[in-house]
């Protein structure tokens, strides 16, 4: 007897039902349909926002001027800085006795002091300071500057009183000279020659053997520009950090006074006498001078030529985005779910009998979920940054600009960040398969490092190797300003410094999340569904 | 009598129950032994450390293991179906809801006395030799000090509350994922938050917030300026526990299973 053969039924559909795309478009189907995780998503977008909205209105100013008027509230108050070459805020006061040169030239000075005064522990914070003293980074020396408009460009040689002779330039940059402090004993000569748009700096010991310090270009440098002998000595400032995670800091205007003699210029110089004063206004009352007698000048000065800083005055725009933790909550749920859904309510098992290949299953929803999460997180990002720094405005709160690209870095970065944790909290689903597990793991190891270190009572230097080893590291893509080791500051993650450069930092957190990826497709090929 | 019986043979027999409790004691005590080993007073410095507070550090970490206890408690229970078979075998919800609320605070305080009494041992080993020494004013943490025995048996009652908030949530929200992520991002979003914002606003949420407020029961030193007084800090916890309890148990008694 003969078993009839029974050609099973096949239907006419298009061939190839199991490619790669299909798989996609199946699991964008699934994620795109249930209604709770699209609105997850938008929840986490939202609490980006909003929270961020809240910080950039969190503090407003009220302000009054200085002998009487109103007291004004918002938006009149708020502080201007002027605006260096590359677009920062800076800091663009000293003082300076100039006079101008024309064209190419050059000047050439010895330095034999520099010292200084610090205001008084206790004294009157108003009035000159007081107490003899330097801070590290009071300096003394030579510059050319574009003119005396604050934030114009300048090239400077300088002595300092803790870091040597210094060759600083347009507020960011800053090059190291001959090191050691200055004394009668031990003099510097300084030497900046301009030639047409580049300035180069020298130094000597002795007036005869010179060393090259740098060379750099200073884009549509004036014709005429200002030159000079200039002292200025940043703010004093105490930082104590406390150990419940803030910092206080005390102080008030430092004070410094550049000794200078043996000046000689080349080129042409048509101004008939030296010029004395501040640039960018003096810091307070019987503040800076200087004195000529016999070729010697005695320049007394305050103030700094450097970026603004985070601070009092004003705030980062990564503070705008402070509701990144609250919108990676709901994105990590989401993309949890997005996985363990399917194993509480046995779809696993159809999803798998209709693409056996499981670890491709797996990449077609990390693929889905990262891109949704990378959505979200980069629109939300961008309309935090744009709202935060309208609503920080209207408050009459100074934000400190940055340049394009570190805005786009922080939007797409922080895009990434919500796509790396939702394909780590995806991949940790399927290998643990519990939703509360899951999602309780990846909150705590991305959000609790970061409240250790900032909100909490550990020191920096623990701090600093949490938010290098963690997934806590990725929140450093959302860093606004460098660090500046020309500018003494308190650097932590308290005041939005990581110890790891941005991409690197996200790229800790993408590491985790390959690392767990890997995992769960091992795990799902080896375990029953 | 026999609804204790009931959950308690759940809550012993079920692997979960146990091995976060014994999560909950090694993490805790882990990383307050991290937090002192990485904490140094150098010679020639004040430093304004709390050694109590420092050494139960380690809580922060804990309360998460503590919470995906008490979540899964009543979630596990909706998301197996088991909650309507807990329900036909005994139809007084609130009763349920009750016994398991009582087991729940027995066996957290327990789990949590064990894990701050070993932070406190920890803190009291290592503190010493980096620096936080008698002569320097910092005595060896002591439970005969009445401010260090508040932080330690205060940190045991802080884990049991966030138990008790932890259930009550997760009562309401009945989703496993969904709870822990609104237990967490309760407990850890206000101090980020709270960073960012302005002073004043930063004292009220500090004193809002059930871990900030909560966690005042573990200062021993600069009380003063603290933004909330450790047992009234304690009592805005309870009363975040007793108000999610609350909606917890109106949503259990007005809903379907």
């Amino acid at each position: 007897m003969t078993v009839p053969t029974i050609t099973p039924y096949r239907p006419a559909g298009p061939a190839g039902p199991d490619g790669f795309a299909q798989l996609l478009r199946a699991e964008w189907t699934k994620f795109r349909t249930v209604r709770g995780w699209l609105a997850g998503l938008v929840v986490a977008a939202l609490a980006l926002v909003a929270i961020g909205l809240l910080a950039a209105g969190a503090s407003s100013s009220s302000c009054q001027h200085v002998g009487g008027g109103p007291v004004r509230h918002g938006r009149a108050c708020m502080p201007t800085f002027p605006v260096g070459p590359g677009g920062l805020a800076v800091q663009d006061s000293f003082y300076f006795v100039r006079q101008p040169l024309t064209g190419s030239g050059s000047i050439t000075v010895r330095v034999t002091s520099l010292t200084g005064r610090l205001p008084a522990a206790n004294g009157n914070p108003t009035g000159p300071p007081a107490s003899p003293g330097q801070v590290p980074w009071a300096k003394a020396g030579i510059i050319v500057k574009d003119s005396t408009r604050p934030g114009s460009a300048y090239a400077a040689v300088m002595v300092t009183a803790g870091h040597g002779v210094r060759m600083q330039d347009d507020y960011t940059s800053d090059r190291a000279g001959r090191p050691g402090a200055v004394s009668a004993a031990s003099p510097r000569w300084l030497r900046l020659t301009r030639a047409g748009d580049t300035v180069t700096g020298y130094d000597s010991a002795d007036g005869t053997h010179w060393a090259r310090i740098g060379t750099v270009q200073l884009a549509g440098l004036a014709p005429t520009v200002q030159a000079g002998l200039f002292t200025a000595s940043p703010g004093y400032e105490v930082i104590t950090q406390n150990f419940g995670g803030g910092t206080t800091g005390s102080g008030g205007p430092s004070q410094a006074t550049g000794v200078f003699d043996h000046l000689s210029r080349s080129g042409r110089w048509p101004g008939a006498q030296w010029a004395g004063g501040y640039v960018g206004g003096a810091p307070g009352p019987g503040m800076g001078g200087y004195h000529q007698a016999g070729g010697r000048f005695t320049v007394t000065g305050s103030g700094d030529i450097a970026p603004v800083l985070p601070g009092d005055p004003g705030q980062t725009i990564d503070s705008h985005l402070v509701g990144t933790f609250a919108g990676l909550i709901a994105v990590i749920v989401v993309a949890t779910l997005f996985i363990t859904a399917e194993y509480r309510r046995g779809l696993i098992r159809t999803t798998f009998a209709a693409s056996p290949r499981r670890g491709r299953v797996l990449a077609a929803k990390a693929i889905v979920a990262g891109a949704a999460a990378f959505v979200a997180g980069l629109a939300a990002a961008a309309a935090a940054l744009y709202f935060g720094a309208w609503v920080a405005r209207q408050h009459g709160t100074y934000v400190l600009p940055v340049s394009g690209l570190t805005e786009f870095r922080i939007v797409a970065g922080t895009g990434a960040l919500f796509a790396a944790a939702a394909i780590l909290a995806l991949a940790l689903g399927a290998v643990l398969r519990r939703s509360a597990a899951a999602v309780s793991i990846v909150i705590v190891a991305i959000v609790l490092p970061y409240i250790l270190g900032i909100a909490s009572v550990l020191p920096v230097g623990a701090t600093d190797w949490l938010l290098r080893i963690t997934p806590a590291a990725a929140f450093a893509v959302q860093q606004a300003m460098p660090q500046y080791p020309q500018v003494t500051a308190l650097y932590s993650p308290g005041t939005g410094y990581f110890p790891l450069a941005p991409w690197a930092g996200l790229a800790v957190m993408c590491g985790y999340a390959a690392l767990v990826l890997g995992l769960a497709v091992v795990l799902l090929r080896r375990r029953d569904a | 009598m026999t609804a204790l019986h009931a959950e308690w043979t759940k809550l012993r027999t079920l692997a979960g129950p146990a091995w976060l409790l014994t999560a909950t004691v090694v993490l805790t005590v882990a990383v307050s032994a991290a937090t002192a080993a990485a904490t140094r007073c150098p010679a020639g410095l004040a430093c304004p450390v709390d050694p109590a507070r420092l050494s139960l550090t380690g809580v922060q970490l804990g309360q998460a293991a503590v919470a995906i206890l008490a979540a899964g408690l009543i979630t596990t229970e909706y998301s197996t179906g088991m909650i309507r078979t807990t329900f036909t075998a005994m139809p007084r919800r609130l009763t349920v809801l009750g016994v398991k609320a009582a087991l729940l605070t027995g066996a957290v305080l327990a789990a949590g006395t064990l894990a701050a009494l070993g932070s406190l041992a920890a803190g009291r080993l290592i503190l010493p030799s980096h620096g936080f020494t008698a002569a320097r004013g910092f005595p060896a943490l002591s439970l005969a000090d009445g401010s260090v025995l508040r932080a330690t048996l205060g940190s045991a009652l802080y884990l049991a509350l966030i138990a008790l908030l932890s259930l009550g949530i997760a009562t309401a929200v009945r989703d496993p994922a969904a709870a822990i992520a609104i237990i967490l991002s309760l407990l850890y979003l206000v101090p980020v938050v709270a960073h960012v914002l302005a002073p004043d606003w930063y004292r009220h949420l500090e004193q809002a917030g059930p871990m900030t407020a909560g966690l005042a029961i573990q200062a021993t030193t600069g009380l003063r300026h603290l933004p909330i007084g450790p047992w009234a800090g304690l009592g805005v916890l309870a009363a975040w526990a007793a108000g999610a309890l609350l909606a917890g148990a109106l949503l259990l008694r007005l809903r379907d299973a």
